[in-house]
């Protein structure tokens, strides 16, 4: 057979094959999962594979929006003093089968129970499973709120908090939250093979597991017995495809039918390109430069103020994001409830810039800048940026070293309260809660650790230690706003840009929604004919 | 009997190359939420890094000496089953890059040195030395938009099209698919490594194609070889049998040494191709300071290029039965 011939029958057989899984949406995914249990993991591209597809929480994130609804909780109740939450559990949910494993009963509080206490109880046999460190479930302060968790009935359970906490709600939608069978970890355990719960993964959520090879591809199927709107495609595909311009490759050639994360300087390509659809949001994140607050002259907030006026964002926004960003003045993104619109900018003015320091006293200042050695949503190359600020603060008078170091290092190098510098940096939320911000990046709590500014305002940490327990949204976003206020005023960052976040997809793609928390579901996704 | 200090020495530099480099797995876990030094303690603990740096070694070793290469800190699975399960791909195509190079460079380098100084050993070799300097992102890309984008010869990236699914026991795609007995599966494997293999097999061509001229110019200036014409024996026996034999054993040595090569070159192949081998699983784990999968791979790495320059070595006895003699 001539090289001709076999191409050609090649190519013939791969048309067939398209035609073949029409029922099949195939999406390019960016990185493989570190596994499929949830709870164990905090990679977005883990929970893509996982907690999306193949499990349910207790409440969930309505796709497209960052408000909670019912999961596997059909209702809930909070008590008058916000300490006790009462979930009111889903009946005949059923989880899912596999070769070793066939439910014999449905979804109750046994499994509620089970999958939190793994987490947090060291007495649990799960507990080190898997290498089990529950970054999420610690990272989110569960151990410290969540007092105990009881079983009313099969169909009620109650969390008895330490403190009354309004994110609670949200944090039960969140990945870490997802509820995994009691009855199969159990029959892992007594089979002597618990790894199973994260290798094999059973869930209640609209699409079955059927097989990953590493590395190369995941595969689901329909879950035919779900709860609730059952899947729109027979089958799911994660083609598994670390290079963007790969990725864009195969939906041209309709390998893939959805990518994530295109190249950002191929996105106004793709939005000319006819068989191609780009779809996209602002994303949930926000990308920043932190002063160190607790030393000089940055201890000075006219000084924060002045370096601010002296940075060109837009300039950022043109060269870093290539245009897919957004200048930030809040350290909230616009997406989120609460964000303040009355908050006014530093505007770019280096003369005024300059002014301003000289009138602090402050001249022929020398400081470093932290650039970042990954890319990030919220910064894709903080190196440039780093280079970007540089020239701004040269025109001022100020000269700046660049700096970086490994990730690792990094990270751990920028919590020091002493740190030499100000640091790039920037956070992608979890639960679409203000406080998931706020506190977490600006909280007197987080010095030395997660508030790179090293910034403990007391007025400011009132306001969001207040806003957490409050009961109402209407009246916790009051208190944000105000928060915002100060933190301009304060100005322990300079807020550089909240990133815009692209889905690419064939025009034949249906209902795909772009998730402002940053996950890729395909629930009611579906290709038509 | 090098082999054993090798494997020692092996052992030691692939433990102590990952820890010597800065970075912290938990920081890098942790990510930008940072942690607290009471959780890190914790999971300083649980994964051992507590204890003094010879008797995490120690471990390492005994472990080794067992079988056990720990387990993955980022996927908690085994080290072992990773390596196998990614393995094959990564072999299946080094086999078959090895074989582009060898069955092209060998004539390539043959041709140039009987057509010295000629048009034939200009263009040969001018086309070597660009195929040795292509950046392999660069040529896979290109070849992509080119083959798989304008003229959709070939597909874009993976092993096989996605609607064959079969189990793979040996984890060689070209033998499970023969073995599925599904129909056009093999062919669609085949389509699949046609790009990688062009890619990774570049380099080695033009490095084989070049060290067989250079060995074949010698040889060709030999006494033997002035004796055999003079016989009247044709050029083709000369060239193919009694030249190109005895330039064979440098040439076999690039060959092995290119097994180096091939592994750092499947890096940026499997990640532009997505192909679920080795070497992109190693610069995962480098950058998530994923130790015990950094020190595992290295090493079984190690062994596997160890046992093919012994292999090239058993060779040389096969090719020059002076060599096997002495």
């Amino acid at each position: 057979m001539s090289i001709k011939k076999i191409l050609t029958t090649g190519l013939l057989l791969s048309t067939l094959g398209v035609a073949a899984q029409a029922q099949s949406l195939v999406y390019c995914s960016e990185g493989s999962p570190e596994g499929f249990d949830p709870a164990l993991f905090t990679a977005g591209t883990t929970f893509d594979a996982s907690s999306h597809p193949l499990y349910n929480r207790l409440t969930e994130f309505k796709v497209g929006t960052t408000e909670t609804i019912p999961g596997l909780a059909e209702s809930w109740n909070v008590s008058e003093d916000g300490k006790t939450v009462t979930f009111s559990l889903r009946q005949g949910v059923s989880f899912h089968a596999n070769a070793d494993f066939t439910p014999t009963r449905d979804f109750n509080a046994d499994d509620v129970i089970f999958s939190f206490d793994r987490q947090g109880n060291p007495e649990n046999p799960y507990f080190e499973v898997s290498g089990g460190t529950w970054e999420y479930f610690g990272g989110m302060s569960m151990p410290d709120l969540i007092e105990s968790i009881e079983k009313v009935g099969d169909y009620t359970v109650v969390f008895n908090l330490t403190r009354p906490e309004a994110p609670i709600i949200a944090n039960m939608a969140m990945d870490f939250a997802s509820i995994v069978s009691k009855e199969y970890a159990d029959a892992m355990m007594d089979a002597g093979t618990p790894e199973m719960v994260n290798q094999a993964p059973i869930g209640t959520g609209p699409f079955t597991f059927q097989a990953y090879q590493k590395d190369a591809v995941i595969r689901y199927l329909r879950n035919d017995a779900y709860w609730g709107d059952k899947a729109k495609v027979e089958s799911l595909i994660f083609a598994i495809t670390p290079d963007a311009s790969v990725r864009y490759q195969k939906v041209q050639a309709g390998e893939c039918h959805v990518m994530a994360y295109p190249n950002p300087a191929d996105v106004s390509a793709m939005k000319d390109a006819e068989d191609i659809i780009v779809m996209e949001q602002e994303g949930l994140n926000v990308g920043y430069l932190a002063y160190n607050t607790q030393v000089a002259p940055y201890d000075n907030a006219n000084v924060r103020k002045a370096l601010n006026m002296a940075i060109d964002k837009q300039a950022i926004i043109d060269v870093v994001f290539q245009g897919s960003g957004e200048i930030a003045k809040n350290p909230i993104p616009p997406t989120m409830w609460s964000y303040s619109e009355d908050t006014v900018d530093d505007a770019y003015d280096p003369e005024a810039a300059k002014a301003a320091l000289e009138a602090e006293g402050v001249t022929d200042l020398t400081m470093k800048i932290w650039a970042m050695p990954v890319q990030r949503p919220y910064n894709p190359n903080a190196r440039r940026m780093a280079e970007l600020m540089q020239e701004d603060f040269s025109k001022v008078g100020v000269t700046v070293e660049i700096v970086s170091y490994e990730w690792g290092e990094y990270l751990d190098r920028s919590k020091a309260l002493n740190r030499d510098g100000a640091v790039l940096l920037g956070w992608t939320g979890d639960n679409g809660d203000p406080d998931n911000f706020l506190a977490v990046l600006l909280g007197c709590d987080g010095l030395e650790r997660s508030n790179r500014a090293q910034w403990c305002n007391e007025e400011f940490d009132a306001l969001i230690q207040q806003a957490k327990v409050l009961p109402t949204q209407a009246e916790r976003s009051a208190l944000y706003k105000k928060a915002q206020a100060i933190f301009k005023d304060q100005a322990p960052w300079a807020t550089i840009a909240h990133s815009v976040v692209y889905m690419t997809m064939r025009p034949e793609v249906e209902g795909y929604v772009v998730h402002p928390l940053g996950g890729h579901i395909f629930n009611q996704v579906g290709i038509s004919q | 009997m090098t082999f054993i200090p090798t494997f020692i020495g092996v052992t030691l530099i692939s433990f102590s190359f990952i820890r010597a480099l800065p970075g912290d797995p938990i920081q890098v876990m942790a990510g930008e939420r940072g942690i607290s030094d009471e959780r890190y303690a914790e999971l300083a603990a649980q994964f051992g890094y507590d204890r003094p740096i010879y008797v995490q070694f120690w471990d390492y070793l005994t472990g080794v000496l067992q079988g056990d290469l720990g387990n993955s800190f980022v996927t908690k699975r085994p080290v072992w089953d990773e390596f196998f399960a990614l393995f094959p791909a990564t072999l299946e195509l080094s086999i078959c890059a090895m074989i582009f190079a060898v069955v092209l460079g060998l004539p390539a380098g043959v041709v140039a040195a009987v057509n010295r100084g000629k048009f034939a050993d200009r263009a040969l070799m001018s086309t070597a030395l660009i195929g040795y300097s292509m950046p392999i992102f660069w040529w896979a890309l290109l070849l992509i938009i080119v083959f798989s984008g304008n003229l959709q010869w070939t597909p874009v990236s993976g092993r096989i099209n996605l609607i064959y699914y079969f189990p793979n026991p040996t984890g060689f795609m070209l033998i499970d698919s023969i073995t599925s007995g599904q129909k056009g599966a093999f062919l669609s494997a085949v389509r699949h490594l046609i790009l990688p293999t062009i890619v990774l097999g570049t380099i080695p061509l033009a490095v084989i194609a070049r060290q067989t001229r250079s060995a074949m110019l010698e040889v060709l200036g030999e006494d033997y070889i002035r004796t055999a014409r003079a016989k009247g024996m044709s050029p083709s026996r000369i060239n193919g049998v009694h030249a190109l034999r005895n330039a064979l054993i440098p040439v076999i040595t690039v060959i092995g040494l290119s097994v180096g090569t091939l592994l750092a070159g499947a890096i940026l192949t499997e990640t532009i191709f997505s192909w679920p081998g080795i070497g992109k699983w190693m610069v995962d784990s480098i950058f998530r300071r994923d130790y015990p999968v950094v020190q595992g791979g290295l090493l079984l790495i190690a062994v596997m290029v160890m046992i093919v320059n012994l292999t090239v070595d058993m060779l040389y006895g096969v090719i020059n039965p002076k060599i096997r003699k002495r």
